[in-house]
């Protein structure tokens, strides 16, 4: 297991380093948009006065380089600053929505996975009948359609004929765990029709490929039942693509749900990152999409740290 | 209508009025007899409407709000903020549903003579949800947010103007001005003026998001909703709900299905493409109120071509605004005239002739100015309005009747106000609803005004400016406001397609007065106040 810490520390080590980069690009890609917060905080009541006493306040006259420098100096000491905009410590402004995304992103994963991998399975016993086709057919009709496409469908029909989900997922501090679960299920499952399709294909796809290996066709000749084959032989030596893409998707699930966000009304960090980017809050961009990097870091070092752990031959290198 | 419907009609309002049938049923049995749902709901409103009822939460569904939202009064942008402001802050006075000026925290106001030196007295009984009577120096604290060198204020140039404001006692504040302004009191509805809390150093502490207003607020997440409850003891009338939630609804569809499946009681706007379905709703009430914010396509009259007035005036009637209307707006906009006055503000002048469509006109004008074969650049962005692109397109077809080639150059969205707008000779600007004319005109009409958007310079309209401002008679002032409505139309640089209807929508059982206010969707921005929940 030593060699698996040092691993892991390295990839951490590396991951800093990607964090850093990704801050330098940030920053540079705000300068660059057209405007500054005054601008955009002013909008059309913008005067040249009131603009150049916004840019007062907030220090924005001074070099790109100096003011990108503060920030860092503060980020290493996790002072994150605070919003341009509001003045608000950008924690306490992201903080919360941070937590509800991750709430639907496990809300959604815990439905998604083990139902991914459970029809790829399925669909993998049972490759090439009409049901195998039928499942292929609806999961990538499902990560086909745009988004908020899937969500206005179940708006329609859960919500709107069918009254039993609520239509917008406006969620407030002292609803009950259930109310939450019930409030939030059709985002959950919009979520969840987007992402199964990937994660079912793929396991799918590494269990065949392994039905080819002389060593499950020995299972057979041995008389063992089709499903034991699979579930026993099959998937343990396929799980590392599996991990992989499982991994990937949890990262969509936190970074990637604004639309769903919007047509649910769902109080996530998307809306707060593409709200910021409008206003130019330069501080609260940084973090979300650090965030949002870190995310992709550590839930691509977990699916290697996984895919390691579940092949033996990868723990032992020569 | 044939006269069994009429006598049909006449017996459910009866019935009504007994109070022996729902607001539901009345819909539905006057829509067997024939009536629109918009007309029932007319009917409802004027002859069997019972009394306000108290009770019940108010869920109130607003259609723009940002994360980057704040309780500053002087950065407040967002309809969700200024929404929130008319519901949990205070104005010095406000605009009543038939479009008069009333009291909100000042109980009555007088001018000297000359209009420059406006007296305010406060309603004794205001006080902040802190428990603190709201006094003068609060007034004064709050104003002077929006003076001085350092303010932020987006609402400074409104107040360039005022020389001074002081405390005269407890509960009068008195505004000194450097010339005669007839229109303080309505500029003090002013979405920004909202009055906050003094600090002792005299600044306001708008942070705490104290107020003295009808509602307070409990807790909220900008961007997202606010809740407040009821702030007994409010001073002034109204204020049925015990509890009014403000939800962020950005998107449309989102916003149009909370109203569908009851997840909210109000909308402040309704899709002009989906009105005339949600109005078969029978759940749904859907308001239509012409309103005096605009769509505007200012030319910069000292860049040529538009320096030349026969070639402004080319361009004015080469656009066929029945159809615009028609096709952008789906019907719900007033026709323009080319002069930013709308029927919805005070002195709207009715007897100016209509400028129409006639590209004989224009290509003769073109003709005069030796300008045949024009061809312009219009610049706009689908950022300023809805179809806002689209309708510069249709406009550019019109055009090309008369020979004339219009451009239509497709801005980035970000910065649009920043970048394009007062920077490129010809753009298409959206312009909310002023309370007055002077207002608007000093804002984007006046020789000198920063946002004079058409640098548009003509002496007798800026004198006129001037006069009709400090003059307290109204009928001069009326007449002033006529002979500058012509000037605008036959010598300014700003064709002026329509002013934009506020469409919004409540559920049936939301009870409303029969005038609703045009300065604000939802009833001036006060609906939180001013409706009910009918049983």
């Amino acid at each position: 297991m030593g060699d698996l810490t040092r691993l892991v520390l390295k990839r951490l080590g590396y991951g800093l380093l990607t964090l850093l980069v990704v801050s330098i690009l940030i920053f540079f890609a705000v300068e660059l948009l057209p405007g500054d917060v005054a601008e955009a905080v002013l909008g059309q009541g913008a005067t040249p006065e009131t603009v150049q006493a916004m840019r007062d306040q907030l220090g924005l006259d001074r070099p790109a380089v100096i003011r990108y420098l503060e920030w860092l100096g503060g980020a290493v000491t996790g002072d994150f600053g605070v919003s341009a905009v509001s003045g608000d410590p950008v924690m306490r402004v992201i903080g919360a929505r941070f937590v509800n995304t991750l709430f639907l992103a496990a809300y959604a994963a815990v439905i998604a996975v083990p139902f991914a991998i459970f029809l790829g399975v399925l669909v993998a016993l049972l490759r090439n009948s009409v049901f195998d086709r039928v499942a292929n057919v609806m999961t990538l009709t499902s990560i086909s359609s745009p988004e908020f496409f899937l969500g206005y469908i179940l708006i329609l029909y859960l919500a709107v004929k069918l009254p039993l989900f609520p239509a917008i997922a406006s969620l407030s501090g002292d609803m009950s765990f259930g109310d939450l679960l019930h409030r939030a299920f059709l985002p959950a499952l919009t979520l969840v029709l987007v992402v199964t399709a990937h994660m079912m294909r793929m396991t799918r796809a590494a269990i065949i490929n392994l039905l080819a290996s002389p060593y499950i066709e020995m299972a057979r000749l041995k008389g063992v039942k089709p499903w034991r084959v699979i579930v026993k032989h099959a998937l343990p030596n396929a799980w590392a693509p599996i991990i992989n893409v499982v991994a990937l998707n949890l990262a969509y699930l936190i970074t990637g749900v604004v639309l769903v966000e919007v047509v649910f009304v769902y109080p996530g960090i998307g809306q707060a990152l593409v709200d910021a980017v409008a206003k130019r809050d330069f501080p609260v961009v940084q973090a979300a999409s650090l965030i949002f990097a870190a995310t992709f870091i550590l839930l691509n070092l977990a699916a290697d740290v996984g895919a390691i752990l579940t092949n033996p031959r990868l723990r032992h290198p020569k | 209508m044939t006269k069994k419907n009429q006598e049909l009609i006449e017996r459910i309002v009866e019935g009504a009025k007994k109070g022996q049938i729902s607001r539901r049923d009345f819909m539905n049995y006057s829509a067997a007899a024939g009536l629109t749902v918009a007309g029932a709901t007319g009917l409802w409103t004027k002859q069997a409407k019972a009394a306000p009822q108290a009770g019940g939460t108010f869920r109130w569904g607003i259609h723009d709000g940002n994360t980057g939202d704040t309780h500053d009064p002087g950065t407040y942008v967002t309809r969700t903020m200024i929404f929130l402001a008319h519901t949990h802050r205070s104005y010095l006075t406000m605009i009543n549903g038939d479009g008069s000026l009333g009291p909100d925290l000042a109980d009555s106001w007088e001018a000297n003579e000359e209009a420059s030196q406006w007296t305010f007295t406060l309603n004794s009984n205001a006080s902040f949800h802190s428990g603190r009577p709201v006094t003068a120096n609060d007034v004064v604290a709050s104003f002077n947010h929006h003076r001085g060198d350092a303010s932020t204020s987006a609402a400074k140039a409104l107040l360039s103007d005022v020389t001074d404001i002081t405390a005269d006692g407890e509960n009068t504040v008195v505004f000194s001005l450097s010339g005669g302004n007839a229109d303080l009191p309505w500029l003090m509805t002013d979405y920004h003026f909202a009055i906050c809390p003094a600090n002792d150093d005299g600044t306001i502490d708008w942070k705490s998001g104290d107020g003295s207003g009808p509602y307070a607020i409990d807790s909220g997440e900008f961007g997202v909703q606010f809740s407040l409850t009821k702030h007994e003891g409010w001073h002034g009338e109204g204020a049925w709900f015990d509890k009014v939630e403000i939800l962020t609804l950005n998107d449309p569809n989102a916003r149009q299905t909370a109203l569908v499946t009851g997840d909210v009681d109000a909308v402040s706007q309704v899709d002009v493409k989906t009105m005339a379905l949600l109005e078969r709703d029978p759940n749904i009430q859907v308001f239509n109120i012409p309103s005096a914010g605009a769509i505007t396509l200012p030319m910069h009259c000292d860049t040529a071509p538009f320096d030349n007035v026969d070639v402004r005036n080319a361009l004015k009637l080469s656009i066929n605004r029945d159809e615009v209307i028609e096709k952008i707006m789906y019907g719900a906009a007033t026709k323009g005239n080319d002069f930013h006055h709308s029927p919805a503000q005070p002195y709207w002048p009715d007897d100016i002739p209509q400028r129409d469509y006639d590209p004989d006109q224009a290509k003769s004008l073109l003709q005069k100015a030796g300008m045949e074969n024009l061809t312009v650049n219009l610049s706009t962005a689908d950022s300023v309005t809805a179809g806002a692109v689209d309708m510069a397109v249709l406009y550019a077809e019109h055009a090309k009747a008369a020979g004339i080639t219009i451009n239509v150059v497709r801005e980035p969205n970000d910065g649009y106000y920043s970048d394009v707008w007062l920077v490129k000779p010809w753009t298409l600007v959206s312009w909310g609803a002023r309370p007055t004319p002077d207002v608007m005109y000093t804002l984007a009409y006046k020789n000198d005004a920063a946002w004079n958007e058409s640098r548009w310079q003509n002496e007798r309209f800026n004198e006129l400016l001037l006069q009709a401002k400090a003059e307290l008679d109204e009928s001069l002032r009326a007449e002033m406001y006529r002979e500058m409505a012509m000037l605008a139309r036959d010598d300014g640089g700003t064709v002026i397609p329509f002013f934009n209807n506020f469409v919004y929508g409540a559920r049936a059982n939301v009870g409303t007065p029969d005038e609703l206010a045009a300065s604000w969707e939802s009833d001036g921005a006060r609906a939180a106040s001013r409706w009910w929940f009918e049983s």
